[in-house]
């Protein structure tokens, strides 16, 4: 499903991540941890294709695409999705609108026929049901005024929505109290399929409790400098990022 | 990977859809102004003495009048000599009926999407089509007379409806008033008129188009829609012109009267050409709207989405005399590449308890000037009155500018009013939030412009809700790269 190879990117003038390798196959939920700076965002950005981040060497290739030839929006309609740390608010839009305006993007792309509104909303209702997510979100304007979770949980909305082939999500524990924590888990394991890939960044291994990985990946100045099963993660609660700092593994 | 820069800044020329000329004969007075020319624009229409002798003061006042500079524009000066204050498509003198309007000039109204056959209308809509300096055909004119409301041409109301004429005109704006009202009290050739009468509900929108197709003429028309008490009226205005690499003037006069009890919506959704990238050519749209509520609880609501023209200098007003009565002002304006506007409106409180609300939304992209000027004005005897305002900016690159000037004058200790402004900047992240979920860079920016404008579209009737909404996004073509 995607494949990195010696991945270097750049950002703001400084060189972040200094050479990715990493294999995600299809069903797979990986885990990416780091220390703040470590550069596990900006694996998460540079997947999406955020416009402030250069990639400067090596490949990444999704579904047998070469993932950075193409531009954001394709990489989304391609099914490449990711719920951002910090969801951004367009003042004015309807939550539903866009969402409609995104579902009908991607299946467009696709050769699909575009969902008409009663379609979409019973698409969506039902969304909003596995997710007991409040409908009265839908009319709202596209996160203005959402609490944290709320922003977070829209996310997993969207996600639920679009239906990804790879889920990038981006620290989406961060801020949430263990409730909203644990209503964002429920979504993301509702979503958890034989067909699809879910990476989730963290810097705690409290939302691993809730979404449990297959592997678990330490990142550390811009490389991957451990590689393990769920139980990593726990070691790393335990012992702190320092622990690998100390006793580095042979990679 | 592109940079974060290309995505907003880059600039393309954006096409404009409607800058096609029509190939007609066309009946022209030489360019140049004087007491001549004003003889000759009223002889041609067969005018009462009493109107010319109006137009004559009119210009006599005009001549020593100085064009206006405190406006946040600039442009070359305007040569009023050189321009044609009188271009008509030759055409039989009176149409019996609709199917007689010359054939190219019903192919540039279809072509611009208004079919002025009754039947291809859109339901439920009037509408008075005016080419260059007159009006070639009105609409449902005869349905519209079952209920006894008037729609017709300005100068068939001359003829046809002398006293109300008399009465309301230059009621609202005086020929004294500024400028470019003084230039088109003397020059003015058509426009529409509209009168609702007493207790009756207006059945259909009433709408005038407003096309200029002429080389080097100018366009002076004027409105006047009255509404007697109890009359509600919902009015529309649209206006496109063919690409022309000299400036055009369009100085046009409105005037809106309501009695007791009466309301009157008045909307306009302005695609005058704008000129190209580098500012060569376009339309000068210098306005004169007003109305009068002059009636207690009374209402006047202008809302306007201004796209087009190199210049708009134009700030529909409201004079709130009855108690209770309402002025209400929704504004979007977008300047692109080299536009420039500078639009707002005056609420004038002068009965009690009045109330006026103002939503300007100013959009700039590429390298347009937005300016906003509004003044509220509350008169010592307005106990009661309110008023609350809103500016937002929102700016798309960094090359273009927004500017907020409210003017506050309060004379009654009672009264309340509120102004809230803002500016904001199309973010880079919103366009990549949007581009993440599998939107397309223009349709982002597209969808955030429409947020912004949403308090404005929604006050649009719902025909033309839509017709602005897609206006605006060919406005905004290509000011993301």
């Amino acid at each position: 499903m995607l494949e990195i190879t010696n991945l270097q990117v750049s950002g703001g003038g400084k060189d972040i991540l200094r050479g990715i390798n990493l294999t995600v196959k299809k069903g797979e939920v990986h885990a990416i941890m780091g220390p703040n700076g470590s550069g596990k965002s900006t694996l998460a950005r540079a997947i999406a294709g955020h416009p402030e981040y250069e990639v400067t060497g090596g490949s990444v290739t999704y579904d047998g695409k070469d993932l950075l030839a193409l531009a954001p929006e394709d990489r989304a309609r391609e099914g490449v999705f990711m719920a951002f740390q910090y969801p951004v608010e367009i003042p004015g839009v309807n939550n539903a609108y866009f969402l409609k305006a995104a579902i009908n993007a991607k299946r467009k792309y696709q050769g699909l026929a575009e969902h008409d509104a009663m379609e979409f909303m019973a698409l969506v209702r039902e969304k909003a049901k596995i997710l007991h997510l409040d409908p009265d979100l839908l009319t709202r304007p596209v996160n203005e005024g959402f609490s944290g979770g709320e922003k977070k949980r829209n996310e997993i909305f969207q996600m639920a929505v679009l239906e990804p082939k790879l889920a990038v999500l981006d620290e989406t524990d961060s801020g949430l109290d263990i409730d909203a924590l644990k209503t964002v888990a429920e979504g993301v394991n509702a979503m958890r399929s034989p067909e699809r890939a879910i990476v989730v960044v963290t810097h705690y291994q409290r939302l691993l409790n809730y979404i449990v990985p297959d592997f678990v990946h330490v990142l550390q100045d811009g490389r991957i400098v451990r590689s393990g099963g769920k139980e990593l993660a726990l070691q790393l609660e335990d012992k702190g990022y320092s622990w690998i700092e100390a006793e580095p593994q042979l990679m | 990977m592109s940079t974060s820069t290309d995505t907003i800044e880059e600039l393309a020329t954006r096409e404009y859809k409607y800058g096609f000329v029509t190939e007609i004969e066309a009946e022209e007075i030489p360019k140049g102004l004087s007491e001549d020319v004003v003889r000759i624009i009223s002889a041609k229409k067969n005018e009462p003495e009493w109107l010319l002798e109006w137009r004559l003061k009119a210009f006599r006042i005009w001549q020593k009048m100085k064009e206006p500079t405190w406006h946040n524009v600039t442009y070359a000066p305007i040569d009023y000599q050189d321009i044609i204050y009188y271009s008509a498509p030759k055409q039989k003198p009176s149409l019996k009926s609709l199917d007689e309007v010359d054939p190219e000039i019903r192919k540039t109204f279809d072509k611009l999407g208004i079919p002025i056959e009754e039947q291809k209308l859109f339901s439920g809509v009037a509408v008075d089509a005016v080419f260059d300096s007159v009006s070639v055909a009105t609409t449902f004119k005869a349905k519209l007379a079952e209920s006894g409301v008037i729609f017709c041409s300005f100068s068939e109301a001359v003829q046809n409806h002398p006293d109300l004429i008399k009465k309301y005109l230059g009621s609202v704006v005086p020929h004294t008033d500024n400028f470019f009202a003084a230039l088109n009290s003397a020059v003015f050739s058509d426009g529409s008129f509209a009168y609702i009468p007493k207790g009756v509900r207006c059945p259909m929108e009433l709408s005038t188009y407003f096309r200029i197709n002429a080389k080097g003429s100018g366009q002076f028309e004027r409105t006047l829609i009255v509404a007697e008490e109890g009359a509600y009226v919902s009015y529309l205005e649209g206006c496109t012109a063919p690409m022309r690499d000299e400036h055009q003037l369009h100085a046009a006069v409105v005037e809106l009267v309501a009695l007791d009890n009466a309301t009157i919506k008045y909307s306009t959704i302005q695609n005058w050409y704008p000129g190209d990238k580098d500012g060569k050519g376009g339309i000068y749209n210098f306005v004169t709207k007003r109305g009068h509520c002059i009636g207690v609880n009374s209402k006047i609501t202008w809302t306007q989405v201004e796209t087009g023209s190199a210049i708009t200098w134009k700030y529909p007003s409201c004079i709130l005399q009855g108690d209770n009565s309402i002025g209400e002002f929704y504004s979007v304006a977008t300047t692109n590449n080299m536009q420039q506007a500078d639009t707002g409106t005056k609420m004038i409180h002068i009965g009690k308890n009045t109330r006026s609300t103002i939503v300007s939304k100013g959009i700039s992209a590429g390298k347009g000037q937005n300016t906003y000027r509004g003044q509220v004005r509350i008169a010592k005897k307005a106990t009661g009155a309110r008023n609350y305002s809103q500016c937002d900016s929102l700016l798309i690159g960094d090359k273009c500018g927004a500017h907020t000037f409210p003017y506050l004058e309060i004379g009654n200790t009672t009264a309340k009013v509120e102004h809230e402004a803002s500016t904001s900047k199309i973010g880079e992240d919103q366009i990549f939030y949007c581009r993440q979920r599998g939107l397309s860079a223009e349709d982002a920016v597209n969808i955030i412009v429409s947020g912004f404008c949403k308090d404005v579209f929604r006050e649009l009737p719902m025909e033309f809700a839509v017709e602005a909404q897609k206006l605006l996004s060919v406005s905004l073509e290509g000011s993301v790269g």
